[in-house]
């Protein structure tokens, strides 16, 4: 589902974000990206959104080759792909609701249709009954819930997910990785980067860490 | 049940004009939502829109009398001194038979002699005089056909080469002259209407800039979750079309306040030059021009600023 072939990422600054790397992740597999910050875990990311692309190597995600797609590509490559972030970059001003049917307006559904998948993904996170709330009233949890919903609404193949616990207590990040797994074991390819290695290790999922733009160790964790 | 929804799902087209209507709405209320700022930008655009079509509108009345007093244009025909009434009055009704000739009017040298002595102030002065040295003067009103100026020129070359006929005069170089200062003030117009154009292209152009930016974060977002250029771009353009047309229609309103407030003295000049003349109001095609002019500059000028500012907003 998702394949690095030699990938390099140099910035501009001359940092290398990524140097060299290779790995794959298969069509329903579920992986976390551990490593400090700055090991390369939201490059890597950033380059399976297409946000960036690389400098060298390829990057493969649901059998479309990346660096072959052109700029006007891009917006219906990322329909494929659900994004989680941190700071959940939602929109302020507008309602819960409308902040999950976004990618669905994006993409031109019908209103019934628009309806039908908000209201499932919201259920899906628990938040049916804020759907007419705006998000800067529901907690950090909540808005990361929104967050999820709307990366998931398009039903996308690929899910990816930056430091979706980083602000979040250990209680709330549990209840968060079990929503990501319940995705999972519906066929969602998940790529979680995250460095709440507590957290991880008690999961029993594959883990891929990054240290200075390479991957130090690809393996599975055991209770 | 399911299934049912599904048949009442709208058809691509119809969703399409649907969102387009939407995003048109939006982006309007989206306008009015900033009445002070915006309506500021609208004053400042309908004011560049307003002040050539009003001078224009000016002009062209302007022209129209010319050519109104063209159709007007007389020849004077001077006869020789030792024409005398009776055979002036022969030549009058000769003339008069042409057929490029509506009217001729005689003035004797006796009327003209009164006239003369009336209204120069020499009265005393012209009563020494033992002869008349006035001549008999045909005055000639070319038809329709003959008015125009090229028209009016050959009747004139024609009547000079009557024997009886000492000179001739066509009294239509001042308005030839009046035409040729319009035609000037037309063009001036012209060039004032496309510097003002680009100035409501620019003002559109950099407003939307703004607005692009004041909405950074949003179209930041939207392109995250696969929103295409186009679909970022329409409600922008749709804001620089109301800007254009609410402008437009702005400046249509004020161009008929501005003449209408014009019209009183104008009807009032002309009143003491015993002329009928009004001042017309704005043609029907500077109006269309107007009207779907403005929203295309609006477009333009939300166009400009797109290509270059939204490909600046990368997702990060």
């Amino acid at each position: 589902m998702i394949r690095f072939d030699n990938v390099s990422k140099r910035y501009a600054t001359g940092h290398e974000g990524l140097s060299n790397t290779s790995f794959a992740i298969e069509e329903g597999q579920m992986a976390f990206l551990t490593g400090h910050s700055g090991a390369g875990k939201s490059t890597l990311l950033r380059l399976i959104g297409c946000l960036e692309r690389p400098t060298r190597g390829q990057v493969w995600v649901n059998d479309r080759n990346l660096n072959k797609l052109s700029n006007s590509q891009i917006p219906y490559h990322r329909r494929d792909v659900g994004m989680i972030f941190q700071d959940h970059r939602l929109l302020h001003d507008r309602t819960v609701f409308d902040n999950v049917a976004l990618p669905l307006v994006v993409a031109g559904a019908s209103p019934n249709e628009i309806k039908r998948r908000v209201n499932a993904a919201l259920d899906k996170v628990g938040l049916l009954h804020k759907e007419r709330s705006m998000p800067l009233t529901l907690s950090g949890g909540e808005q990361q819930r929104v967050g999820i919903a709307r990366a998931v609404v398009s039903k996308p193949k690929v899910l990816l997910a930056d430091e979706p616990t980083g602000n979040l207590d250990p209680e709330l990040s549990k209840e968060i990785m079990e929503l990501f797994m319940e995705f999972n074991r519906v066929g969602v390819t998940l790529l979680i980067a995250t460095h709440d290695i507590a957290l991880i290790l008690s999961m029993s999922q594959r883990i891929i860490k990054l240290d200075k733009g390479r991957i130090v160790a690809d393996g599975w964790a055991r209770k | 049940m399911k299934s049912k929804t599904r048949n009442e799902k709208p058809n691509f087209i119809s969703i399409w004009a649907m969102r387009h209507a939407q995003t048109a709405v939006t982006a309007l209320g989206r306008l009015l939502l900033n009445p002070l700022s915006n309506g500021m930008t609208l004053a400042v655009i309908a004011i560049a829109i307003a002040l050539p079509t009003t001078l224009y509108v000016m002009i062209d009345n302007v022209r129209g009398l010319s050519d109104e007093w063209q159709g007007a244009s007389s020849i004077s025909l001077f006869l020789k001194t030792d024409i005398d009434e009776t055979q002036a009055r022969a030549i009058a009704q000769r003339v008069a038979a042409l057929d490029s000739v509506a009217n001729t009017q005689l003035i004797t040298k006796a009327q003209a002699l009164e006239e003369f002595k009336e209204r120069s102030g020499f009265g005393a002065a012209l009563d020494l005089l033992k002869d008349n040295p006035l001549p008999n003067v045909i005055v000639i009103t070319p038809n329709e056909a003959s008015s125009t100026p090229m028209a009016a020129k050959q009747l004139l070359s024609q009547l000079k080469t009557l024997r009886e006929v000492d000179s001739a005069q066509l009294d239509l170089e001042w308005v030839q002259r009046l035409e040729a200062i319009t035609d000037l003030f037309i063009r001036g117009v012209l060039v004032l209407a496309a510097l003002l154009g680009a100035g409501v292209l620019l003002i559109v152009g950099n407003t939307i800039r703004l607005e692009v930016q004041h909405r950074h974060s949003e179209i930041e977002i939207m392109k995250l979750v696969g929103a295409t250029d186009r679909f970022i771009r329409r409600p922008f353009l749709y804001e620089g079309l109301w800007y254009g047309l609410l402008g437009g229609i702005a400046a249509l309103i004020m161009s008929i306040i501005a003449l209408w407030l014009l019209s009183g003295p104008v009807e009032q000049i002309s009143g003491l030059y015993n002329s009928n003349f009004a001042l017309d109001w704005l043609s029907g095609e500077a109006f269309l021009l107007v009207f779907f002019g403005s929203p295309l500059l609006g477009l333009g000028g939300a166009l400009l600023a797109l290509i270059r500012h939204l490909r600046m907003i990368q997702p990060d």
